[in-house]
């Protein structure tokens, strides 16, 4: 706390110098930028239509489904040092129920008195009932080449038990409006080289980066997007990825350091995700690009 | 001395005012990313710390008090090194290059000065609309294509397309552009060449 | 131990209805990592599919085919409560069989 503070006076003082210089430098000319606005800002995202139209194809045929196998053969295995399986973990319906669990999380438990997203609790659960290491599940905890890290199916297999249901992330405790607030202002927090923050891009609608369309997931109508998809297997390289790892990308596209796994930082933001898109219908883990 | 004495005074309000509104939420956001992140490669940790002009756009929601941005707007203008010798134009073909590229800065880069690190891009093409050739441009920015064109090629245009690469925040305080020659992201010859892709009559920018 | 198939199987028009989803990495062997060696080749080589003790589809399969193969098929007969054992077997000689009722 102390270095917060310390923080706002070194700033209040460099203000302070700035307004005491008050410097003049030659204007230059600040209307330029404000002529050309978003030309292509209208332009209809026909690939994105057209990835609709095959996603809708593949519907049945969703590779996503693949992990929801491995993850429920995981789920029910007896294993780890305790050679347990994971019927006895609390996703916050009562012990072992999967159903309708994801569209409930982030919430709070008291068990381990913190807010938790679905994969911090599975991770939770495998460290307390079956006897794994935390360091060791955040070793390598993201897909890649041939390697799916087990929470990653697992958190696949209890979002695909809340395919169709509304989504209803809760905001009763008093630690998970808190959990709200706090994920707000992580999302707004500019810092880094390039002074970027989660709202720079995912702020207002309609912008992209390159041909991808940025969902604005301060709004109610769009925040459904970050919680649609993911988990989701991505085409590209084939590989099935958590909303861990796209806040974890997220954080690294933004220049910041690197986010702890399954740390409060990212159950905060994923709560002020969630409760955003509250009221929206889950379809079940996907495909992504 | 007197304006020196009002605006610590203004300052202060200005920043009871938001410590008041946001309460502690802030506070426990910046302790739980200090607590919760971690250096990686090149991504530092003490990246998450804020610089005043950061500070001042969080606090207020990027939406400062007028007098206020000016100041800092001044600030950030002052720190602009402009080239010693008085050129600002470079070559758009390599300008174009640095448009496209969007590596660099990531903990998954490396330092784009050491001898195996690749140049550093300026990501131009992920938020603007530049040359004609490129339809996958993205639309945070404006676009800049016709940019010399549309507002000539004169010496203060250059001089300020080389301050907005170098310092966007010194024209606009809060602006979503990232200030690529404060963070050392581009070198000044890299900038240069920018400069050129908006502004050299001959780039396809402006045919 | 390879991963787990998802089969679902149909009875739809007087006919069975079958896909399934099968979890592999069909690395083609030309391929190479980031440190410039080749990757080796592993990918399916031949699918079977079993009805009550008679195959009702075998297919030989080559390295053209994308990671985790989708395969859909139908055929006469079966009926609803019935079972299907699918097989795969790749060119390391491993193997995975599972097992869906009809429905």
């Amino acid at each position: 706390m102390t270095s917060i503070k310390l923080r706002a006076v070194v700033a209040l003082f460099g203000l302070a110098l700035v307004c005491a210089a008050q410097a003049q430098q030659a204007a230059a000319p600040k209307k330029a930028a404000t002529q050309t606005k978003k030309a292509a800002n209208s332009s209809p995202s026909a690939i994105a239509a057209e990835f609709e139209k095959f996603r809708d194809i593949m519907e049945d045929a969703s590779p996503a489904e693949l992990f929801e196998a491995k993850g429920e053969e995981l789920w029910k295995m007896k294993r780890g040092p305790k050679n347990a399986s994971l019927e006895q973990c609390d996703l916050g319906q009562g012990r072992g129920v999967v159903k309708g669990a994801y569209v409930r999380m982030p919430r709070y438990f008291a068990d381990a008195d913190q807010v938790m997203d679905a994969e911090r609790r599975i991770v939770y659960c495998m460290v307390t009932l079956q006897g794994f290491k935390e360091a060791d599940l955040a070793k390598k905890p993201f897909s890649s080449g041939s390697h799916t890290p087990d929470p990653v199916s697992l958190v696949t297999y209890v979002a695909a038990n809340s395919r169709g249901m509304k989504i209803a992330v809760p905001q009763k405790h008093p630690r998970e409006r808190e959990a709200f607030n706090v994920g707000k202002e992580i999302f707004n927090y500019r810092a880094g080289p390039w002074d970027f923050s989660c709202d720079t891009c995912h702020g207002e609608s309609g912008l992209r980066i390159r041909t991808q369309d940025l969902p604005n997931l301060t709004s109610k109508k769009e925040a459904i997007a970050a919680f649609q998809s993911w988990p989701g297997y991505r085409m590209t390289g084939g590989l099935m990825h958590s909303l861990q790892w796209r806040l974890n990308d997220c954080f690294r596209q933004q220049r910041f350091p690197e986010p702890g796994y399954v740390s409060e930082t990212i159950s905060d933001l994923m709560t002020y995700l969630g409760v955003n898109a509250n009221g929206h219908v889950y379809k079940g883990p996907g495909i992504k690009r | 001395m007197k304006i020196f004495q009002v605006s610590i005074f203004g300052a202060i309000v200005f920043a009871s005012a938001f410590a008041v509104q946001a309460q502690d939420y802030r506070g426990k956001a910046v302790a739980n990313m200090q607590r919760d992140f971690h250096t990686r490669g090149i991504a530092h940790k003490d990246r998450l710390d804020e610089d005043v002009l950061q500070n001042i756009c969080n606090r207020s929601d990027n939406k400062p008090p007028k007098a206020m941005a000016e100041t800092l707007q001044n600030d950030q203008l002052r720190d602009i090194e402009y080239p010693a010798d008085g050129k600002f134009l470079g070559d758009w073909k390599s300008g174009e290059k640095i448009a496209q590229r969007g590596r660099g800065m990531t903990w998954s880069d490396k330092l784009a000065k050491t001898s195996r690190g690749e140049p550093n891009g300026g990501s131009c093409y992920n938020c603007h609309q530049i040359g004609p050739k490129e339809t996958s441009f993205g639309t945070i920015g404006n676009s800049l294509f016709h940019f010399g064109k549309i507002r000539g090629y004169g010496p203060d245009t250059q001089k300020y397309v080389y301050g907005k690469i170098y310092n966007a925040k010194a024209f606009n305080l809060c602006s979503k552009m990232p200030r690529f020659g404060h963070s050392e992201t581009l070198t000044e010859e890299e900038i240069k060449d920018l400069v050129a892709l908006l502004l050299d009559p001959k780039s396809p920018v402006n045919q | 131990m390879a991963d787990p198939m998802r089969i679902r199987a149909t009875a739809k028009d007087g006919g069975i209805n079958v896909k399934i989803l099968m979890a592999h990495e069909m690395e083609t062997g030309q391929r190479k990592d980031s440190a410039g060696k080749p990757i080796p080749a592993h990918f399916i080589t031949h699918v079977s599919a079993m009805w009550q003790g008679k195959e009702v589809l075998s297919a030989n399969w080559g390295p053209a085919i994308a990671k985790n193969p989708f395969l859909e098929f139908n055929f006469k007969g079966g009926k609803k409560g019935e079972k299907i054992q699918v097989t795969w077997t790749d060119n390391k000689g491993e193997k995975r069989t599972d097992e869906a009722s009809i429905n």
